[in-house]
């Protein structure tokens, strides 16, 4: 396993304690698409702070304005209101200089296909006006980091999704950046390719990189994120890391319950569930939510629910009793799921 | 904002994408380019031939037939039109079919911008690239009209600055279309402003066998002035009027160039 | 061959009714380069440069009719409609074709059906065959609005029958490129093709001034390339000034150039599509 050479000491843009990326009252606002139409409000007001060495998450669904801050962040959409200061400088005049100290990778592929996969490596590099020698160390230590060594000669276009995206990886690392932005980063792979990109990525965490990633995954953002915010429709809702915010908006255990569709048992589990909340006794539902396929029962103590379920006169088709995730968060938070 | 910039190229390019060091990592858009045509050096080379062809069938084959025109054998007269017609379908189909690729396909400027690039150093990068490759035609087909003693006159030198001034005119125009192309359909409109200029504009005749309405017309299309300023040169015709011709392509060049600069950074930085 | 499975010419015709399909809506695009363009070219150089020509010491090279010089627009209508179908049949047989195969993958839709690789190859050069059909019909009614025809030989028929020969013209270029496109990975040889035979072609095979023109030592090529057959079968029929011999020399050459063209789109479209 190669271990990729550090970031080159640089002067921090402040004390270690000081946030790398402070946003306040953020704004992304797009002008109609059509002559008469609405503006369309992408982020409403956002507050966050980023910190050297951790690793962020914005978790929410598709539309809720994840990419619209990430493009923000990497100083390729003027911000429309607010305030936003990117290691100590204002993207709407230090752009390059922000710019040069960033990683970015964006949700969709924008390899340079007339180019071979070391050469996007090389020719990446050079628009940092890195030298070549140092580009040319710093793109095998890369390609051997994600997997692709082998790969160095040949063109784009054949690879598959995963090594496309390992190497838009790579590409982002190539000026050893302060700050490591991920839109999506594992969005359209397969449950293999995810994981592989999920190993470097914590390998990354490990060594010190800080990130700013964004998904719709909560298993992703479990597993990676120290901290994260809760997005939806422009606002953050919640804001924690993972564990603290499933304490906060969730239950320790989920039961989950299923029916026959169309014959009506669903609804009225739903309406004999809601009779036993909060009932003291052990098993106690401390919310019902029902969702199209399902109906779920938050609780401490699943088996126990599952028994004061059967207890009550309700049999259901298949019952899971489960762990509260982000998802249960989400959930809470918006009364929708995060991938629908 | 920061004082050190130009006025023009701040009028020209706007604020964000012209700061302080806005163009001057141009050039490594012109190495991007270079490591890619290594691989299709037949294809850059391929570009040379067409005019070549073009003059030794039409000018020389043809031109046996058609005896003196305008006072000069056929051939003398044709290979200048010829010159011009190519400066402006090189730089038109690099500044539209190439560019609109790079833009909502590939994503290469997507790419691009997220390091310390500016809209300014691709623009000027990807238009350097286009001319530098220009140049190199041009020159190469000014040696064989020398060659081949088609060339009448010293001021024949100015030729190739013509031609640069050609190929910005008419890249200048191409890319700012192509910021408002939305498909591939689209380019059918590129097209079908170039063929009717290539064949009316007096490339293979003297204007003097249209009316008097037709002539007033084609005098109205850019490539006509390209080419009446590209035959005074080599045929040593040089006359005050010439600088009409400059300032109609410089102006439209101009003019396109901002509209084109404006619309590439709100369509790249939204 | 089973008793249910229809004879090779029906199941073609099915990939050819889908690829109708899809030209009924994308030809509008098409009108301009498939048909103003050549109808350009005609006015420019037939119309306005053949002011200069005719009034040339060359005026006399291009023929006689009746005693009288072929005038140069009459000269070059009839084999700027063989280029017509020439390029018509370049164009639609190469990018089109990659596309089917690599990009939207309609062709491996077509052989996952009953159809083989032999019937798709046949269907995509029918339709190009009906697509240089139409551009040459509209380009040789225009040539006649342009009195450029000369009704000749037996009940005048001859400048009708430049259809057929420009149409054997273009599928003499289709048949073989269709077979040659569908082996290509990239569309990097599309542009030398049209860079380094299709122009050349366009420029020296007889279409402006006679071969006769050129050096002696490129004479002989010239002569051997398919476009000057066509050019010569379009203008002997347009103009009434072919012989039967003529006729039948290009018409037998072109033909061939056919059969090459389908036994070798045999063998690329089995092996590119069933591998």
């Amino acid at each position: 396993m190669a271990q990729i050479s550090p970031s080159p000491a640089r002067t921090p843009a402040a004390s270690p304690d000081e946030p790398l990326i402070k946003a306040v009252g953020l704004r992304k606002v797009f002008p109609p698409t059509k002559r008469g139409g609405e503006p369309f409000t992408a982020v409403d007001g956002i507050d966050f702070e980023l910190y050297r060495g951790e690793v962020f998450g914005f978790l929410g669904p598709n539309g809720a304005g994840k990419s619209s801050t990430m493009r923000m962040i990497g100083c390729v959409s003027p911000i429309t209101d607010g305030e936003l200061t990117i290691l100590g400088m204002d993207p709407r005049v230090d752009a390059s200089r922000i710019k040069a100290r960033l990683g970015v990778v964006p949700q969709e592929d924008s390899l340079d296909l007339e180019l071979r996969v070391r050469e996007n490596l090389l020719i990446y590099g050079r628009y940092f006006g890195l030298k070549r020698a140092e580009i040319a160390k710093r793109s095998a230590e890369l390609l051997e980091f994600v997997q692709l060594s082998d790969r160095a000669e040949s063109t784009v276009e054949p690879l598959s999704g995963g090594m496309k995206r390992r190497l838009t990886i790579a590409r982002s690392l190539i000026n050893a950046p302060e700050i490591l932005i991920l839109d999506e980063p594992t969005t359209g792979l397969d449950p293999q390719a995810r994981h592989v990109v999920w190993d470097r990525l914590f390998r990354l965490k490990q060594a010190g990189t800080t990130l700013v990633l964004t998904t719709h995954y909560m298993d992703e953002a479990e597993q990676l994120c120290d901290r994260l915010v809760v997005m939806d429709k422009g606002r953050i809702a919640a804001e924690g890391s993972p564990r603290d915010l499933i304490e906060r908006y969730s239950t320790r255990e989920v039961l989950e319950i299923r029916f026959e569709p169309g014959s009506g048992e669903h609804e009225a589990a739903v309406a004999k569930a809601s009779g036993l909340l909060d009932s003291g006794e052990r098993g106690s539902i401390a919310r019902v939510e029902s969702l199209p396929d399902r109906v779920l029962l938050y609780s401490d103590d699943g088996e126990a629910t599952l028994a004061a379920v059967h207890g009550s006169g309700i049999t259901p088709l298949a019952a899971l009793v489960r762990r509260s995730s982000l998802e249960d968060v989400f959930l809470h938070l918006t009364g929708r799921t995060l991938v629908d | 904002m920061t004082t050190t910039e130009l006025p023009l190229t701040r009028l020209l390019l706007g604020r964000r994408a012209f700061g302080p060091l806005g163009g001057a990592r141009a050039p490594v858009l012109i190495e991007r380019n270079l490591v890619v045509y290594r691989r299709l050096w037949l294809m850059l080379a391929s570009g040379f031939f067409e005019p070549l062809f073009y003059l030794l069938s039409i000018g020389l084959g043809l031109g046996k037939l058609t005896g003196a025109v305008d006072g000069v054998p056929y051939a003398h007269f044709v290979a200048p039109g010829l010159l011009a017609v190519s400066a402006m379908n090189g730089a038109v189909f690099d500044s539209t079919f190439n560019v609109f690729f790079k833009m909502k396909y590939a994503k290469t400027y997507d790419a691009m911008l997220a390091t310390p690039l500016r809209v300014g150093d691709i623009a000027v990068g990807e238009i350097t690239w286009a001319q530098l490759r220009g140049v190199l035609y041009s020159a190469a087909f000014l040696i064989i009209m020398v060659a081949m003693g088609l060339v009448h006159s010293w001021w024949a030198l100015l030729a190739l600055p013509v031609t640069v001034l050609i190929g910005f005119a008419f890249g200048a125009v191409g890319m700012a279309c192509t910021t408002f192309m939305r498909s591939w359909q689209d380019f059918d409109m590129v097209t079908l402003a170039l063929m009717p200029m290539f064949l009316f504009s007096g490339a293979f005749y003297p204007l003097s066998v249209y009316s008097h309405e037709v002539r007033v017309l084609i005098e109205a299309l850019p490539l006509y002035h390209g080419i009446d300023l590209l035959r005074a040169l080599t045929l040593g015709r040089v006359h005050v009027g010439l600088l009409w011709d400059v300032l109609y392509l410089v102006v439209m060049g101009l003019v396109a160039a901002l509209v084109a600069a404006r619309r590439l950074e709100r369509l790249l930085l939204t | 061959m089973s008793a249910d499975t229809p004879a090779v010419p029906m199941m073609a015709a099915r990939e050819l009714q889908g690829l109708l399909t899809n030209y009924r809506r994308t030809w509008r695009s098409s009108i301009f380069s498939s048909i103003l363009a050549p109808l350009m070219g005609l006015v420019a150089l037939g119309v306005s440069l053949g002011k200069i020509v005719d009034a040339g010491p060359g005026a006399h090279t291009f023929g006689t009719i009746d005693g009288r010089p072929v005038k140069y627009l009459v000269y070059l209508a009839p084999a700027l409609l063989a280029n017509t179908a020439m390029q018509t049949a370049i164009g639609e047989s190469t990018y089109p074709v990659l596309g089917s195969v690599k990009w939207v993958r309609t062709y491996y839709a077509a052989v996952a059906s009953p159809l083989s690789p032999f019937d798709v190859y046949l269907g995509q050069v029918w339709f190009v065959g009906l697509r240089i059909l139409m551009n040459s019909a509209v380009f040789l009614g225009t040539m006649a609005l342009f009195g450029a025809v000369h009704a000749e030989g037996p009940g005048g028929i001859g400048p009708l029958l430049a259809l057929p020969a420009a149409v054997l013209t273009g599928l003499a270029f289709a048949a073989p490129c269709v077979a040659w496109a569908v082996s290509q990975e990239r569309d990097t040889g599309f542009s030398l093709v049209f860079r380094f035979v299709m122009i050349p072609l366009f420029l020296f095979s007889g279409t402006f001034f006679p071969v006769s023109q050129l050096p002696a030592v490129v004479q002989p090529f010239a002569y051997a390339t398919p476009l000057w057959h066509g050019d010569d079968l379009c203008r002997g029929l347009a103009l009434g000034t072919a012989t039967a011999g003529s006729v039948l020399l290009h018409a037998a050459y072109l033909s061939a150039l056919v059969a090459v063209g389908v036994w070798y789109g045999g063998r690329t479209f089995r092996r590119r599509l069933t591998p």
